[in-house]
């Protein structure tokens, strides 16, 4: 098992903020619109240096989805944030009808998703908000799993011409990916090459995947580690070639099962290469308060449940 | 130059066309939406014809021309039939409106490209939004041409609509002319009875806005009224224009109902029509 060294926890939110500011700086045409939580999306530092690319909308986040399509007719590149339950659900028919459907260049950027926005409790905490993009035609999912992925992720999807869906969160995470890394959209990146089971993780959980890793290289168990920072469209190609490998697959992430990375996983393993696939997510209920390590233990997005899940699914592997 | 700087007689023979186009291409599919279509024609006719500066060889970006935007997209029949006369596309695909394999959606849509339309609408309450994104980047980009928008007044039972509203004051969107068909009906029933709207223009000016009102069946009233709007443009306050209609405008039986918003004539009735349709020289599709 690979080693995974940091020098510092970060939340990835401050990644999107790094992003966005230095967006501001090398392309004229981005523009970032908040409905009134431009510090908790860390876009403040863009605001007090483009003032006039930055448009403080209110708590009005329908309008804010309305104004971002529009701006694009002009050739702006709209940033939109707000929490991810605020960017998804809450707006869902103006993504649709004016963003996806029309086909619109904006970048939907979602902050506090999953449980580890924490003590807010489940009105906030939004574990839906993937399954609803991924349906949408036309739309890319975004996950990525530290603060120099989502620095990265930010800066990318810039570059790339259509409506995404940019999902990150609230708390410190081991910063682990390199600062210079090049992320490509719909791209899956290898952390830990292995021969018996493929873990597949988005997000937060690509870390507690590393940690189950090690766990289970103690018990003589090789894991393949994945990364699938891009939900939708899906690296089937990567996918595919390490189930053929392992013959046996783990999904790990931040959200309901329905709809999430897990499925889309199961889809593509049903229809190509029908293996056993345990999926680590939470199991159609929502969330409450409590701190976030609290909740990801409760709700089982933790280095065990993983573990777990690995040993399943390589007992159900045929002899 | 405006090169769409049509007389009120010809603005009138224009109207007269579309709403010969309106009732055949309901007719032809049995469905969509002649009511709103026929009321909201002259006003349509009075943008492309005689007030927008626009170009038919259609860019999505809009740069340099003003821009249009349907809110109330179930209206689509006569933004087509307009478009198509504006010289945006072929007449003769008014004929595949909402059939299969057509650019010409039940509601507008980008997605198979049709010139002339640069957002889907039809999920009410967006179109308002979207103008002003549009308006805010026409800021940006120092491009002085306006933005245009038509809402339905049913519409404006929708919330997006006020968010909108505020933002457009608080942002000072004074490149932006808004317009609301106001024909006093909605598909339940009169809007009296099925959400009253109040003081349209009492609400509109709370928010902020300069509120004009105009007859939009009277290109008498409407012309000089969207004139203003103009001239109003760029003192720090959105415009807008209370639209008093018909539904139906034109046609006998369809006018002041709400029964005709969603239904199509039959042969007979599409005879009484285009009878009363009179146009100096017919060139249905």
């Amino acid at each position: 098992m690979k080693d995974f060294p940091y020098t510092e926890k970060k939340d990835t939110r401050s990644g999107f903020g790094a992003g966005l500011l230095e967006l501001g700086r090398t392309n004229p045409d981005v523009v970032a619109l908040c409905a009134d939580l431009t510090g908790s999306l860390k876009m403040d530092a863009f605001q007090k240096e483009f003032p006039e690319r930055f448009f403080q909308v209110g708590i009005a986040e329908a309008n804010m989805m309305g104004i971002a399509a529009g701006m694009t007719i002009g050739g702006k590149i709209p940033f939109t944030g707000t929490f991810a339950n605020f960017s998804t659900g809450r707006v869902y028919d103006q993504i649709r009808q004016s963003i996806a459907y029309s086909g619109k260049n904006v970048k939907i950027c979602a902050s506090h998703a999953g449980l580890t926005l924490g003590e807010d409790g489940a009105t906030h905490q939004i574990l839906e908000d993937v399954g609803m993009m991924k349906m949408l035609p036309h739309m890319t999912v975004i996950n990525p799993c530290d603060f120099n992925q989502t620095k990265a992720a930010t800066i990318a999807i810039a570059a790339y011409e259509g409506p995404v869906y940019l999902r990150f969160g609230r708390p410190a995470v081991p910063n682990f990916t390199p600062a210079d890394q090049k992320f490509e959209i719909g791209k899956a990146v290898m952390l830990n090459e292995g021969t018996d089971v493929s873990i597949f993780a988005t997000g937060h959980l690509v870390w507690k995947a590393i940690l189950a890793g090690k766990i289970l290289a103690e018990k003589g168990i090789n894991a393949e580690i994945i990364n699938i920072h891009t939900i939708k469209p899906l690296d089937a190609e990567a996918i595919l070639a390490s189930v053929a490998k392992t013959k046996c697959a783990v999904s790990a992430e931040e959200h309901q099962l329905n709809g999430g990375l897990g499925d889309s996983i199961a889809q593509l393993l049903g229809r190509q290469m029908p293996s056993p696939l345990e999926m680590v997510g939470v199991n159609d209920s929502f969330g409450e308060s409590g701190t976030p390590d609290q909740l990801m233990e409760k709700y089982g997005l933790n280095e065990q449940s993983i573990v777990a899940a690995a040993e399943r699914a390589i007992s159900r592997k045929k002899a | 130059m405006n090169p769409h700087n049509k007389s009120t007689e010809e603005l009138k023979e224009i109207a007269s066309q579309v709403r010969r186009d309106i009732v055949r291409m309901v007719h032809a599919v049995n469905s969509g939406h002649p009511g709103g279509s026929l009321g909201c024609t002259d006003f349509l006719v009075s943008l492309y014809f005689r007030v927008m500066y626009h170009n038919p060889e259609f860019n999505m970006n809009g740069n340099g021309e003003d821009l249009f935007f349907l809110s109330n997209g179930h209206i689509s029949p006569v933004w087509y039939s307009v478009l198509a006369r504006a010289g945006y596309f072929d007449v003769a695909e008014l004929a595949t409106f909402r059939k299969i394999n057509s650019r010409l959606q039940g509601h507008p849509a980008t997605e198979e490209g049709l010139p002339g339309i640069r957002v889907a609408s039809g999920s009410l309450g967006q179109g308002l939004s979207v103008a002003l994104g549009a308006a805010q980047a026409k800021k940006l980009n120092n491009d002085p041409n306006l933005v245009y928008v038509l809402m339905g007044d049913g519409e404006l039972e929708e919330g997006q609509v006020w968010e909108a509203a505020m933002y457009a004051a608080h942002h000072k969107m004074d490149n932006l002319i808004a317009t609301v068909d106001n024909n006093g009906q909605q598909i339940d029933g009169s809007t009296e009875e099925v959400m009253s709207l109040g003081n349209l223009r009492a609400k509109f000016e709370a928010f902020g806005w300069l509120v004009l009102e105009a007859n939009g069946n009277d290109f008498d009233s409407i012309v000089p009224a969207l004139e203003k709007a103009k001239a109003e443009t760029g003192k720090g306050k959105p415009v807008m224009i209370l639209m008093n209609t018909e539904m139906g405008f034109g046609v006998d039986y369809m006018m002041g109902s709400h029964k005709w918003h969603g239904v199509a004539p039959n042969d007979e009735q599409l005879e009484i029509a285009l009878q009363q349709l009179a146009v100096k020289q017919a060139s249905d599709y």
